[in-house]
Parts: C-alpha cells; structure tokens; sequence
C-alpha cells in the first residue's frame, strides 16, 4: 500500500496540518513505510474475533449530578492567546 | 546523599542527619553541573526550595510520609499549576498549566519535593528522546548515545542522580524501555492503576504513569504515592492499594516464570539473549521454575500498535488548535489558516506523521481494514497473555533489541525506530503491568530484563525484582562521572 | 407531476441536569460567557470526562416514554471536526450503538392517528456558541454551554407534510416536559429542530436527495421551513435542476433556506469509540428503579381519565397535555368532591382562557386548585348557579379570598327558599297577564320570557331549577 503525495495533502486538510510543500514527498513515502508493516495483520483471519477498545473489561462508571466546577475564567483566560470581554476570539466565522 | 536508597533517604531526613534544604540543594547544583545531558525542560528551584522548607517542618512535626522532602523530578507530562508543561513540543512551550494532574497532587500532599520537569519525546511520541522541541537527551552512560523514550529525561534524571527519582509514562514501553537504557528500574503499572488525570494524553487507552527508580524497593514506595482510584478519571479501577513494599522479601521458590518463544527466536541480539539467560539462571537460583510458553500473536503487536495509538493520538491532540491556550499562528486570515499554521508549526515531524496516520487509518474506506482490525488483534494479544498467566506467574523477557543506539542513527527511517518497542509494546495493548530492571552491561551500555505480571499484580512484579536486586548489582552501578 | 414529500426530524433536546454531560460545571442559562465553562468543558491538556448520571438516567426515562428498546450497552464515540465552538476538535457522542433504540410516538392531524418511528435516541454534548458580534472582525467564543448533555432524537422519514412534522415536533415537546427530562425553552435553544427533507414524484419508491435544514427553532418556522424547501426542491427539479445532499440554514427573517458551509467537501467524521469513557452499562435493576418512578405517561393517563372520570376524548386529551395540568385537574376532583366533568369544563374553559390571556402556566395559577375546588363545590351543593360562578370565579382571579367568602360578602347565595320564589314569581303572573294566555294556548316558548324575569327580579340568585319547577306549577294554573 502506497500512498501519494495528493492523499498526504488530503488527509493534512482533514487534521487541519499545515505541512511544508517540500516534506510532503517524504511524508508520502513514510506512511507508505509504516502501511506496509499494516499489511501483516491481514495475514490473519480475525473474522470472530471481537474488537478490544479497551484493556479493563469495566463499565462506566456515573457520577452524581452535583455542581462541583466554579467560574475559573480569568484563569483559563489568562494563558489564552486572544480574548476581550470574556471571550476566546478566533478569525470570522462564516457560517 | 545522592547514592542513598529513598528508603535510606527518608530514614536520614527524620534522623536529622540532613535536611530536605541540603539535599534539595545538593540536586539542584548536580543538575546545574550536568546541563548537558539536557534531562530537565524546567527546573522549578523556588518551588523546589520552598517545598523542602514545608517538608523540613513536617518532619520536625513526626507527620512525615516516606517521601516527605525527598526530591522527585516529574516528565513533562504532567499539568503542574502554573508551571510550564510543554510535553516537549513547540506547540505548549508557552503553556503554564492552569491545574495540577492528579498524580501531581499526590506528591504534593505527601511532601515531595518537585525539581522541575523532565525532557521527552514530543507528547511521548518516540522511542529515543530525539524528537523534542527542547533537543535529544544524552545518555550518560555514553553522551553519543540516545537514553530511549519517550521518557528519556526521567531516565536519565534517576541514571545520573539529577533526582532521587521520577516519574514516566508508558504508551508502548516509554518507561521500560529508556529504564533499560539509562540501567534503572521502571515500572508501567496495570492500566487503570494510576490517575491520568492531568496526564497530557497521547493513545488513551494505552497510556500509564509510573515511577522511575534506582531500585525495586524506591518503586515500590513511589508507587505507593502515585496509585489509587480517581473519581475524575473514567479508567481509573477502584481497586484497594496494597502496601508495595510489604512482600519484597517474600522467598522466589516454586515461582513459575515463562519464557514466550516468540521473545527468544533467533531474531534476538546474541549477546542480549546470553544476559537475559544468566538473569534467568539468577532466577532459577533463587528457586524458581523456568517453563517456555508460547504467544503466537505477539508479532502483530506492532502493527495494531502502530494503528491504535495515532488513531487516539489523531483525536486527543485536534484540541490543539491555537484558540485557548498553546501556539497560535501571527495574523490568521481565516479559521482554516489558524488551524493549519497553528498547528503545522506547533508540532514536530513525528507528531505529524502519527496524527497523518491515526487521520488516515480512521478515515471512511479504511476504519475496518485498519482500525477495527488492529483492535481484533489487540484482543487476541491480550487473550494470549490472559492464557500463558494462568500457566504461569510472571512472563519474562527482553526490553529491547539492542542497547542504546546512536544519536539520530534511526531518526531518519520511523518503521525502524517503531521496531525497537517490539517487546514493550504488547504489554500496553493488554493492559498488564511490567517492569525493566538492570540486567547486566553489553559494551557498556546497560540492557534490561523485563517481568511481566497479571493484572493489578504490581505487589508481586515488585517482590521478584526486588529479589534479584538483592542477589545482583546492575542495579547500583553509576555512569562514569556521576557517582 | 405529483410529488410526495418525505420529512425526518433531528431533535435535539437539552437535558435539564444541573450538570454537564461530562463535568461538575453548571448548565444554569444565561450566565456571564465563560464562567460556566471548567477545564473539562475547555479541553484543556489532560483533562478527562466522567458521565453524569442524571443524563443516562434522563434518557431512558425518554427511552421507557416511547416504548423504545433500552440498549444494555452503548458506547461514547468521538465526532472528529474542527470548528472553533468544539473545543476538543471532536464531539463525544454516540453511534454505532446508542442508548435508546427502535421506539414511536403516535400523532394527530386532522382527526388522524398516525405512528411515527423513532429510530434512535442518542446522548451527547452541546457545543458552545459563536458570538458574531463584530470583535474587530473578530468570532468570540462563549463556551458555557460547551458539555451541556443532549439527547439526539432521531424519527424515521416517515412525515409527508410540514403539518405532520409539526405535530411530531409539539408531541415531542409536550413528552419530554412532561417527563421532565428537558424544559423544553426553545428560545434559549433547550429543543431545537433539523429536518431532513426530499420530495420525490408520487409512487416512487426510492427517496429523492435530501436536504437538511438546521436551525429551526419556532413550530411556526418548522412549517415554513419546510414548506419553503418542499417548494424549492420541486421548482428546481421542474426546471431541470437536480437537489444536492447538503446543509441549510433557514432565514427566518427572509422566510428562506439558503446553503451553509457550501465550500466544504463531504465531512469524514472518523468516528471512533471514545477510549476515555467505558461502556455505558444498563442492567435490569436501573431500569427498574426508573420504572418504578416514572410517572404515569400522557397515553395511558388519557385513558384513565376516560375511563375513570367519564371524560371525552378531547378534555382528556387537553388535561394531560403536561403533569402539571392533569395533576391539578385530579386534585381539584378531589378537593371538590364534584363531578369530574364540572371540573374538566371550569379547567379547560374558564380557567384556561384566563391563564391563556395572562400568558400564565398551569403552575402560576393565580387560582390554586383548593380556591377552585371551593367554588365547584359551591355549584354542586347548589349554594350558587353556573352564571353566578362565573362571576365568584372572576373575584378570585382578582383576589385571595376563597369562594365562600366572595359569596356571603357580595351576598350570592342562591335563593332556594320556595317561599321566597313563589312570590316573585305570583308578581310577575299578575303583571303580565297576555304573556299567560299565550303560554296557556300552547306557546311553550314564552317560558323562557317569565324565567328571565324572575332571574332578573332575584337577581340570578334564585336557583333555576326550583325557579323551572313552581313556574310550571303556577302557569299551568
């Protein structure tokens, strides 16, 4: 399995990655590297198999509905890279 | 001060033979002398002497825990409040954690006292500490060396006394596996055994914290600090913990240790199989019986590895969006360039090229052949293990391939360097705890033996490396220029 | 051509917990932007989610209300997209296997009972808002209402008129308030509606391309919404056009459905089980401990009501519209001790016009149903006449007095004494002679004429129907 520099480019816009134009190329050929240790696992019918999520064979676990959480704002605010009147601020959105 | 067991230390402290001041001091000047090894991101010397003065106190008050005023560095994964946790990337160079992390808590209520915070690979992904924003980490036991990741500030924070002790996380053997080639002990403890709260995620449901140590007997009693149950963690069990330190010296005889063939083929280095033999041999002196016992799925493991963990990885790091916290991009023109620059110029190569993956094997067309497939495996492994622990009690093995390799020797091949976690990383997709202990030196370089446990088992893991560690000094050997 | 329309409808309904889905942060509305927002909410590095329980149990209560199966096991899966009200770059949500299953809820229109399917029932977190509010050109962000628990319900496309989706979508709306699992306050977003929308020429058996519409948010623009669309897609397959799978934004100022992030290709979700949360597991003991606390559901309280109270279809139909309503119409039977048809008519009449022109709920009654009771028991034990109840009952909606003391204050007890009757009743026979004879030479209807007369001598205090009784007597001579 190989994979092109257009599917780089494709799956960068689906993780929003900005990749330099010049690293796609070596990314294409990494990718296709590491698919190709993939491929081993389809050597195995697994056809009855259930899939794992998870290590702990447990439920979740609830929690009571009780508020616990208080206005922490001016915290959080303070280690965000821009904001006004209790706002995060980010370029227009166009809906 | 810095060569005495934590036992030993914590004994000194209420002796009044020293104070939490001096020694702390003593730490902070080894690690200004020792730079180079470029081990600490962040060293927190105010927060570090202040914590030493409380504890001073404490001990004069007789209230003090066994780790009170001992000084612990911690990996760079861990929220710290108001103290910069970066993770080892660009992208959170600028992040001063607004929360401690559970664990951090813990060793705050107990009176550690925190030096800084520890180099790794960017967010724990890599297998040699070269892939931090911050630079690759030295090994001291050869500074062309890597010391292993992506806990490799720990490793070699505990290796050249930077710290009494640390601690790491284990994604795929991110603790064992730089244990192994720093010459110390870690222990990944049961997933679900210690909180992940405030541990900045890589692969969810592989990840877990444990202590980086000189010896079994120091795990032991850092473990102790970091389990337990955490309402605010969903996998966190709620399990009792037992007293880690009350059975080490319980006698090995009758102990039955297997051997999976898979681990011992031919593949193996030569000299690595001729060490782990005479650290078995140490075993079979010690009354165990030795049994082979065969997992036949364990070669899939880093294949559904290599698909599960940046699948959750391709996740857990899209909050890292430059709107609330961490790196932003100058002057974005719209929300698709503040993502895109933010975040490709936050994120190191390998962070890429695992979120390109996890992207990919989620992605429609490809979920069952990569990720539903990999998660079938995962079970597979898993009931492998399951099986050969009803056989016998422990399952023993190599940690790596080799010793450690050279700085930027594998940094340009990733399907190479994926190959080097092929013993650890088996353990993380079944949830089992283990630990790498010194076993002995191949040109030098230290290599590890690593016991692997049943479930919540970490009582036991500890008690047969500790007996060892009685028999053996691997484990107190120290890199020329650091005793 | 003939074109048929097929309508599904996404619901999305706000869960009144005190919580988040996921965190101890608060969901009271309208607080100051980002002060109800925790780390959790945020998504800072690190943090973990942990599942309330008052949303799972919420949701199968909703579950349990449509007869819908209960899943033992769901699971929280992960929504990957970037937007910046979705702090963590993806939505916990649910898939492949969501709490609540197959259920369905019968609706009327025009007379008609038709079953709608209910395919799905899912929980999981609100994203916060975008304030388009001009910050230098900039979008703020408020995420307090990031984590609030929703659960998604989805019906089968099985509408075929905006009309019926609008009364899929009050049926909905009275369930879960009356259930109590959501306010149900659409202005503040409590329960909002997307509807999926696709004409196709009449008889086809495949449906056509849909196209759906967010942000609906009023009944009233559901219809319109809707209508709207149906409109546009047939003109456009009329004119040779082709209906395009996409999203639209319904304008309700322009009355008009316009495309959103039009620029976007397909989204690929990625969905993935969400590794920080376990499976949600719903054994038979939880289920039986809501069962045994659920209230009696609005179906089989209408039959009651019929059965029990003699009621017709459509006052039972009114009274258990919400818990509220039916539980004051039961207590003022009781309290009352009069027939329940008396009460049914004052509460749906009476009652409800006055609660109607005050905007005013059930619940904010300025007559309590003890007042209410007081006065219907005075109608039965025929201290008072209907007509001068009408008028007791206008004094308590201005007051606190009960009914009784209206009555002897404004001295409305009615006249049963016959003595008193009968000579009104002698004066008015002697004063009006000719309207006699023609009673007596069979113009039954002039009785009408001498009841009026009396009732306005007495005052309307008389009681009618000893005022029917000796009026016959004396007419007949």
């Amino acid at each position: 399995m190989s994979l092109t520099t257009n599917d780089v480019n494709k799956i960068a816009h689906l993780a929003r990655l900005g990749i330099d134009s010049q690293d796609t190329e070596s990314y294409a050929k990494d990718l296709s590297g590491i698919l190709d240790l993939m491929t081993q696992m389809s050597e195995l019918n697994t056809d009855k198999v259930e899939p794992m999520a998870h290590p702990m064979d447990q439920a979740q676990r609830l929690r009571h509905d009780n508020i616990t959480e208080k206005n922490n704002r001016d915290k959080f605010m303070s280690i965000a890279p821009q904001t006004e009147d209790g706002l995060f601020l980010v370029p227009k959105v166009i809906e | 001060m810095y060569n005495k067991s934590l036992k030993e230390l914590s004994h000194g402290l209420k002796n009044g033979d020293f104070s939490s001041v001096e020694l702390t001091h003593e730490y902070l000047n080894r690690i200004k002398q020792h730079q180079d090894l470029n081990a600490y991101i962040t060293v927190t010397e105010e927060i570090a002497l202040q914590n030493a003065k409380d504890a001073d106190i404490r001990i004069a008050s007789k209230k003090a825990d066994p780790l009170t005023g001992i000084p612990v560095a911690q990996k760079d994964i861990f929220c710290t409040l108001d103290v910069k946790t970066s993770c080892g990337s660009m992208m959170l160079d600028n992040f001063y954690a607004p929360y401690n992390a559970t664990v951090i808590e813990k060793f705050n209520q107990t009176g550690a006292v925190m030096l800084g915070k520890l180099n790794m690979d960017e967010f724990a992904m890599g297998s040699s500490n070269e892939t931090s924003f911050y630079g690759a980490v030295k090994n001291p036991w050869n500074i062309n060396r890597v010391p292993g990741g992506s806990s490799g500030g720990s490793a070699v924070a505990v290796a050249a006394k930077l710290a009494a002790y640390s601690t790491g996380t284990d994604t795929g053997g991110s603790i064992r596996q730089p244990a192994a080639l720093c010459g110390i002990t870690g222990l990944k403890p049961t997933y679900g055994r210690v909180s992940r709260f405030g541990m900045i995620a890589y692969a969810s449901s592989l990840d877990q914290g444990g202590p980086m140590t000189h010896s079994a007997e120091d795990a032991a009693l850092v473990l102790q600090t970091m389990a337990g149950f955490d309402p605010k963690d969903s996998t966190s069990v709620d399990l009792p913990v037992p007293d880690y330190s009350a059975n080490l010296n319980h006698p090995l005889t009758g102990l039955k240790i297997g051997l999976p063939k898979e681990f011992f083929s031919d593949d193996l280095n030569i000299d690595m199989a001729k060490k782990l033999a005479e650290a078995i041999e140490e075993y079979r002196k010690l009354g165990a019986e030795i049994k082979e016992v065969s997992m036949p799925n364990l070669k899939l493991a880093i294949p559904a590895y290599y698909v599960i963990a940046p699948a959750e990885c391709s996740a857990n790091l899209s909050r890292f969006d430059g709107v609330r916290f961490g790196h932003r991009c100058n002057n974005p023109v719209d929300l698709t360039d503040l993502y895109t620059r933010s975040r490709g110029e936050g994120f190191g190569k390998e962070v890429k090229r695992r979120i390109l993956m996890g992207t990919y094997a989620l992605s429609t067309g490809y979920y069952d052949a990569y990720y539903v497939k990999a998660q079938k495996i995962r079970r597979l492994i898993s009931d492998d293990f399951k099986k050969t622990l009803t056989e016998v009690d422990v399952i023993m093995g190599p940690v790596t391939p080799t010793p450690a390799f050279g700085i930027g020797e594998k940094m340009s091949d990733p399907v190479e360097m994926y190959l080097s976690d092929i013993y650890t990383i088996a353990i993380n997709l079944a949830g089992l705890p283990a630990i790498s202990i010194p076993a002995g030196f191949i040109n030098e370089m230290p290599i590890g033996l690593q016991i692997i446990g049943n479930y919540f088992t970490e009582a036991k893991i500890l008690n047969i490396a500790h007996q060892y560690q009685q028999t053996t000094d691997w484990h107190k050997q120290t890199p020329k220029g650091f005793a | 051509m003939e074109w048929e329309t097929v309508i599904g409808l996404e619901i999305h309904t706000q869960l009144a917990t005190q919580t988040k889905i996921f965190s101890g942060a608060s969901t009271a509305y309208g607080a100051e932007p980002n002060t109800q927002a925790c780390a959790v909410d945020l998504g800072l590095p690190g943090v973990l989610p942990v599942l309330n329980e008052d949303a799972v149990r919420k949701a199968v209560i909703f579950g349990m209300a449509i007869d819908a199966h209960i899943a033992p096991y769901s699971i929280f899966a992960r929504k990957n997209y970037f937007y910046p009200d979705l702090p963590k770059g993806y939505q916990i949500s649910q898939m492949d296997h969501p709490i609540v299953g197959k259920g369905h809820l019968d609706i009327e229109v025009d007379g008609v009972t038709k079953r709608i399917g209910i395919t799905r029932a899912h929980l999981e977190e609100d994203a916060g808002k975008s304030l388009h509010e001009n910050f230098h050109g900039l979008t703020g962000i408020d995420l307090n209402r990031a984590g609030t628990p929703l659960l998604e319900i989805v019906s089968e496309p099985e509408m075929s008129s905006a009309k019926e989706a609008v009364a899929y979508m009050r049926k909905l709306h009275e369930l879960v308030r009356y259930l109590g699992i959501c306010d149900g306050n659409m202005q503040e977003g409590s329960f909002r509606c997307d509807a999926n929308v696709s004409v196709r020429p009449k008889g086809q058996i495949e449906f056509g391309t849909r196209a759906e519409i967010k942000n609906i948010n009023s009944f009233k623009f559901v219809e319109k919404a809707i209508n709207h669309e149906i409109q546009r897609q047939i003109e456009l397959i009329e004119s040779g056009g082709k209906v395009v799978q996409e999203t639209r934004l319904y304008d309700s100022v322009k009355d008009e459905t316009r495309s959103m992030r039009s620029k976007e290709e397909a989204n690929d979700y990625r969905y993935f089980p969400d590794p920080d949360l376990l499976p949600v597991i719903i054994d038979e003991e939880f289920k039986a401990h809501i069962k045994a606390n659920l209230p009696e559901l609005p179906h089989a309280k209408k039959l009651r009501f019929k059965t029990d109270y003699q009621l017709d279809d459509e006052s039972a139909s009114i009274l258990t519209t919400s818990r509220a309503l039916s539980d004051y119409f039961e207590a003022v039977v009781k309290a009352s001790g009069s027939e329940a048809k008396l009460c049914a008519n004052w509460i749906t009449g009476d009652l409800s016009a006055a609660l109607n022109k005050g905007d005013l709920e059930i619940t904010d009654s300025p007559i309590s149903y003890e007042r209410l009771a007081g006065l219907l028991a005075r109608i039965t034990d025929n201290t008072i006449s209907g007509k001068i109840a009408k008028q007791v009952f206008e004094e308590l909606w201005q007051s606190s007095a009960s009914a009784d003391e209206v009555i002897s204050e404004k001295g409305l007890k009615q006249i049963t004494d016959t003595g008193a009757i009968e000579a009104i009743i002698d004066k008015i026979i002697d004063d009006n002679q000719d309207q006699v004879d023609q009673y007596r030479s069979g113009k039954d209807k002039v009785f009408a004429f001498f009841v009026g007369q009396v009732m306005k001598e007495m005052k309307g205090k008389a009681n009618p129907a000893e005022v029917n009784k000796i009026l016959k007597e004396k007419l007949q001579g």
